[in-house]
């Protein structure tokens, strides 16, 4: 897989456009299975990472000592270049699509439970007090009042994970799903803008047009928050 | 366990040491481009985050970004910059790909950090009869210090990470030997992406905890106590 001795012979050649319809128009089948694959890889990634983030945020939460251990180790995590941890994995899990999802799980899940736990904290005491004067119970705080008003705190949470992941599933190219990260590299090692280029930009756009669904929806899920935001 | 022992073979054989294009070459080409581009990356977002701090303008392109930013894959940046004509394929592009990903940590926080001052300190500046220049260079600039400091270990930590993606674009860098390793198949070279992961991870690993002490040390004593948290994870949460 040496680059070094990819030829660079387009160089001086005239047809090497950043952009061609022509490009686009005749390879736009492998283009959305690309896309098809990189939307598939965000979305499943990010579903089990909230999935299990969510719970590990409210654990860390009931149970303050676990705070720091929690937070430690998405902190490393967080050191953990994507390119070592896929080379972590694959020895193990093996060449794959499965390798891919769940270095980007790993990834999402650390965004996911600082964000959710930010959140969590952030709810005033005396609304809790006032809770406990009510007689909610723990399980009931949880589910209408924590939640609720760490809504925002974890969607943040969502959306920072969604935008990044959106970015690193290209890294996948490396166990050979990359999603439009493989149209990348292709094009790289062909020494072909186009290619390159139109798979940036449809990552790209992938990746804000996430970010606005989740926005909206965000804001769909938490009405009383409009007011303030706007 | 196989590739685990192949991994630790591989690492202790001296020649993958010192060979043209070991580790030793590949670990120095690394700290090259990383410091190249960090350096890059201060060049052009210090100044700005320092002068958009000052006069507290400018907010919303801080955060667009690294937002914008947040979003481009980096192995697209590394791929598309040895294909410009005047760059080619080589170290420059690789740096100047990574100084990119470098400036939204330093400019974030180079903008909070200013930003955050008390404007009270800044009307006793004002009221003792600092010029603009003055308050920035001695009263707002140490108040700011731990802020840079902070967004500089997360820059540096960062493109250390994400120099390891160079190796995918003809970057060099330690990401050859990971790179390589899968291009024998695993195998075969199973081991080296193993090794090659281990290396990368302790020098990402290395980066962060001395960058954390040189932290640390330029944090003014005073403002140690005060400065816990580290708001450049919340400016810039995310790499490679």
């Amino acid at each position: 897989m040496s680059l070094l001795d990819s030829p660079a012979l387009a160089y001086d050649a005239p047809a090497n456009p950043w952009f061609s319809w022509q490009f686009v128009h005749d390879n736009r089948d492998q283009l959305l299975a690309a896309l098809r694959e990189h939307a598939s890889l965000t979305a499943e990634a990010v579903l089990v990472a909230s999935l299990v983030a969510i719970p590990l945020a409210v654990i860390a939460y009931w149970y303050r000592p676990l705070t720091g251990p929690i937070l430690a180790l998405s902190g490393v995590l967080y050191t953990i270049p994507s390119l070592a941890l896929f080379a972590f994995l694959a020895p193990f899990i093996g060449i794959g699509r499965i390798t891919v999802l769940v270095g980007l799980v790993l990834y999402a899940l650390m965004m996911i439970v600082r964000n959710a736990l930010t959140g969590l904290n952030q709810v005033p005491e005396d609304v809790l007090d006032a809770a406990r004067g009510m007689g909610y119970g723990r399980f009931a705080r949880l589910l209408r009042i924590e939640l609720p008003l760490a809504l925002p705190g974890i969607l943040t949470g969502v959306r920072l994970a969604t935008v990044s992941t959106v970015a690193l599933t290209t890294v996948g190219v490396l166990v050979g799903h990359g999603g439009l990260g493989q149209l990348i590299f292709y094009g790289f090692r062909a020494n072909y803008r186009a290619e390159i280029a139109t798979a940036t930009v449809a990552a790209v756009v992938l990746a804000l047009l996430l970010d606005l669904v989740l926005l909206g929806l965000g804001r769909l899920v938490t009405p009383w928050a409009r007011g303030s935001r706007a | 366990m196989n590739e685990f022992n192949q991994a630790i073979t591989w690492l202790n054989d001296p020649l993958n040491w010192t060979n043209p294009g070991g580790i030793f070459d590949l670990l120095r080409q690394h700290l090259e481009i990383t410091a190249l581009a960090v350096l890059l990356g201060c060049v052009v977002a210090l100044p700005l985050g320092l002068a958009l701090g000052h006069f507290g303008r400018g907010g919303g392109l801080v955060v667009l970004v690294s937002n914008l930013t947040r979003a481009i894959p980096t192995i697209a940046v590394l791929s598309i910059f040895p294909l410009i004509r005047a760059i080619g394929i080589g170290m420059t592009a690789a740096v100047l790909a990574l100084a990119i990903f470098a400036i939204p940590p330093l400019l974030a926080n180079a903008y909070t950090g200013l930003r955050e001052v008390d404007p009270e300190v800044r009307e006793a500046a004002r009221g003792m009869g600092l010029s603009g220049w003055q308050m920035l260079w001695r009263v707002e600039l140490p108040l700011a210090v731990p802020y840079i400091a902070a967004g500089f270990r997360t820059a540096a930590v960062q493109v250390v990470a994400t120099t390891s993606l160079a190796a995918l674009a003809a970057g060099g860098g330690l990401g050859e030997i990971i790179s390589l390793g899968f291009g024998l198949g695993l195998s075969v070279g199973g081991g080296q992406v193993l090794a090659g992961g281990f290396l990368i991870i302790a020098l990402a690993l290395l980066v962060e905890g001395g960058l954390a002490l040189v932290q640390r040390v330029v944090t003014p004593r005073p403002l140690r106590r005060t400065f816990r948290s580290r708001p450049a994870r919340l400016a810039a949460a995310d790499n490679q």
